[in-house]
């Protein structure tokens, strides 16, 4: 969102002195605007113009990072409204909640083992959220400082009473915790207590209006790493704040520049993940919850995962030989590209087929069957070489090989090359269930 | 400071059908649904009208489903045999405003069930429940274009969603749900120029392409599901800013792609950190629908009957209006 060549010129001196190395101000301008010169070339360049270009310069989403030590997590420092313009780059942060008043101890712990691994990718949930429920300063810094002895994650310190916040932050606030938050009845104090101890702050109005004001009264005020909680505890109401202050940070409308936090309101465990679900899918940057189940988190982080995944780039499995079920040197092998779509898309039909099998994955960086096979990277000598690399002369006790019917036309080099017999599978992963029956029962 | 919200200006809007057909209206079904008719963005009522919510439909085979997940056999085990009373179940006890009847049993591989046996579950579908039917074939071209004219002809008046309609399939279902007035699915394969240009190939059969309901195909979450999203999102931008060849209300197998995933099924003795597999099932199908949903799916086909509570208590807190 940066300005165009012609924006940038108006700010320039336009004497064409050529003492930046570029012929024109107009080209030095555009060079600029591509990011292919800095305004450092130029001498003469007023303060003025300087102060204007850097803050078009700056990110339309201010960066915050929450936590130190080894883990941290990064808000913010978003560029697009929609994933496949580019990509969301900084993944929603999830927040458990757990009261003061119950056993923080034992949920911090039972909350630091929470990692998750699937598809070869590892999950955390992020952030444990230590709610001021007993409205106790005394409970609520015992709280934070037991759940610091249990885990090095991400901790938001949930309390309006900004004489607790002050005592949590006697013991926390080396975690650069998230204060949450800010509001119209703790504002001067929380604001203080944010900047002297050099700690993000939420900051919540009654609606997203009042929310934007106090953020740009609080940034002014010198706590500078803000989140934006628009105050609503509604779906929709939270949703469209959500999507407004994305399209307004990124037109650059003063107060609107930060990252931004939903909290989760449903009632039961279930209800809560698919809320969450739709403030994910909304932009939101940190979002709050209670359900702490294994069974729930998990489908919630994968769609962030997801959510987050470059579209640029297609995603790809580990290559190399995969065991679907209690393999036997009798198993028959499939060979697919480490697509993975393409991957799981085969291992689930073969999964289904209930024939123990091999699956080849050979490494065509994450292409697809008939686009790696156009490439160049899906052919007789990649497999053969695969079959090579991977010792699966070994593991089984024949040879032959099944191969996408979309590309039947490499089975004699393939022959040649590796000296296994070559069947040519159906075109489509669907068709496996047939294929299996016909050609293995 | 004055705050004024961003709103897109649109030029188009969304398609509105409706399916099924009350006795006024020449059918027997007692309710219907109207989807479509969006001029904003999902759920964004700050910026325009969102006449219609999503609905969510139920799957019913006319096969006994033997690779469902055990987990199904408490709620549906004692019906799996009987198409109808299956359907009856799904509306009556599980909250579903349409059933989505698949005719698995048509596949040469799965029983090769007639034309004639496909007409008679249907008959018993529709004397069994009130609510509008989306009915879907085997996925086998020839064979679905046997079925496809019996179907709609038996169905007639009632004003059916048939499915699918395929690029390279697409003539027989079009020519036979236009002599007997139903709705189609249009699906395309996660690729939205094929989407856009079967609308267009169906809009040439003389086809009204309002009644076209789009499957983009979505895919499991966790299995390309961004893909579907992503596609979603554009065709429904695409179709609000002015391309009308888009401009059609979108349908999910939700429940069929999820329950394909390993996550879904895969015991907790087997990957301890998961958690209890019936929960995670759910939500990893709730999950999938709740995702979609945000990108402009109108209509959820759903297997699980906790997962049809949470995802309509989902598009009831969506369809709140708000507004500045």
């Amino acid at each position: 969102m940066g300005l165009t060549g012609l924006q940038i010129f108006k700010l320039l001196p336009k004497t064409n002195c050529k003492e930046c190395g570029v012929a024109t101000c107009m080209a030095f301008a555009m060079a600029l605007a591509n990011a292919k010169a800095s305004l450092d070339q130029c001498p003469y360049v007023s303060d003025e113009a300087k102060e204007q270009l850097d803050a078009a310069a700056a990110p339309p989403i201010k960066k915050v990072t929450l936590g130190a030590g080894d883990f941290t997590r990064t808000m913010g420092d978003e560029t697009e409204l929609f994933r496949h313009d580019k990509k969301f780059f900084n993944e929603t942060v999830i927040a458990i909640m757990v009261e003061d008043t119950e056993d923080v101890a034992a949920k911090a712990e039972a909350f630091d083992k929470k990692v998750y691994e699937r598809v070869g990718l590892t999950f955390y949930t992020d952030a444990l959220a230590i709610v001021n429920a007993s409205g106790d300063a005394g409970k609520f810094k015992a709280a934070v400082e037991a759940a610091m002895g249990k885990t090095d994650r991400v901790l938001v310190l949930c309390s309006e009473d900004a004489d607790a916040m002050a005592a949590a932050l006697e013991v926390a606030a080396d975690r650069k915790p998230l204060i949450c938050s800010a509001t119209a009845d703790n504002f001067d104090k929380m604001v203080e207590l944010a900047s002297s101890k050099g700690c993000p702050l939420a900051v919540k109005g009654a609606n997203l209006e009042e929310t934007v004001e106090m953020a740009t009264k609080a940034f002014a005020a010198g706590a500078k790493e803000l989140v934006l909680d628009s105050g609503s505890r509604q779906v929709s109401q939270t949703v469209a704040d959500l999507t407004q202050i994305r399209r307004q940070a990124l037109k650059r409308t003063k107060g609107f520049g930060f990252p931004t936090m939903a909290v989760v309101t449903a009632e039961g465990d279930m209800d809560q993940i698919v809320e969450a679900v739709s403030y994910m899918s909304n932009y939101a940057g940190l979002i709050a919850l209670k359900a702490d189940d294994d069974a729930l988190l998990l489908p919630l982080l994968s769609w962030r995962q997801n959510l987050y995944t470059d579209p640029q780039k297609p995603i790809a499995v580990e290559p190399g030989l995969k065991e679907v079920g209690e393999v036997t040197p009798d198993s028959p092998v499939y060979t697919t590209t480490n697509f993975s779509l393409t991957y799981y898309i085969v291992e689930g039909e073969v999964e289904a087929s209930k024939m123990p099998s091999y699956i080849l994955a050979v490494d065509t960086d994450g292409i697809s069957v008939l686009t790696g096979f156009a490439a160049g990277k899906f052919t007789g000598e990649t497999i053969a070489a695969a079959i090579k690399e991977t010792g699966l002369e070994d593991k089984v006790n024949h040879k032959n090989i099944v191969i996408p019917g979309g590309v039947a036309v490499i089975s004699g080099k393939l022959e040649d090359a590796s000296g296994w017999k070559v069947l040519v599978g159906p075109r489509e992963a669907s068709g496996i269930h047939k294929f299996v029956r016909e050609n293995f029962k | 400071m004055a705050f004024t919200p961003l709103k897109e200006k649109y030029r188009n809007k969304v398609a509105q059908i409706t399916l099924g057909a009350t006795a006024d209206q020449g059918g027997t079904r007692t309710s219907t649904v109207t989807i479509g008719g969006e001029q904003a963005l999902p759920f964004l009522h700050f910026e325009g009208e969102i006449p219609n919510k999503p609905v969510v439909a139920l799957e019913v085979w006319d096969i006994a489903p033997t690779e469902w997940n055990a987990c199904f056999e408490q709620y549906y085990g004692d019906v799996y045999s009987d198409p109808a009373a299956w359907a009856k179940k799904c509306v009556e006890e599980y909250g579903a405003e349409m059933i989505c009847l698949r005719l698995k049993g048509a596949d040469p591989d799965f029983g090769d069930k007639s034309p004639e046996d496909c007409v008679a579950t249907l008959k018993a579908v529709l004397g069994a429940v009130g609510v509008p039917l989306i009915v879907l074939g085997c996925g086998k071209y020839e064979k679905d274009n046997a079925i496809f004219p019996a179907i709609a002809e038996a169905g007639e008046g009632e004003n059916l969603l048939l499915g699918v309609g395929e690029q390279e399939n697409y003539k027989t279902l079009t020519a036979a749900a236009l002599g007997y007035k139903h709705a189609i699915i249009a699906q395309s394969p996660i690729d939205i120029n094929i989407a856009k240009q079967l609308n267009i190939l169906i809009g040439e059969m003389n086809f009204d392409t309002s009644r076209i309901v789009m499957d983009p195909t979505i895919a499991a979450l966790g299995y390309g599901i961004e893909y579907g999203y992503s596609i979603m999102q554009r065709a429904r931008f695409g179709a609000l800013t002015g391309d009308k060849a888009m401009a059609n209300p979108m349908i999910g197998n939700v429940g069929f792609e999820a329950w394909r995933a390993k996550e879904a099924n895969a015991s907790q003795d087997d990957f301890p950190t998961w958690g209890e597999q019936e929960a995670r099932g759910i939500m990893w199908e709730a999950t999938t629908a709740a995702s979609l949903i945000t990108a402009g799916l109108g209509i959820v086909v759903l297997r699980h009957p906790k997962t049809v509570e949470l995802v309509k208590k989902n598009i009831d807190d969506l369809m709140v209006p708000a507004t500045y």
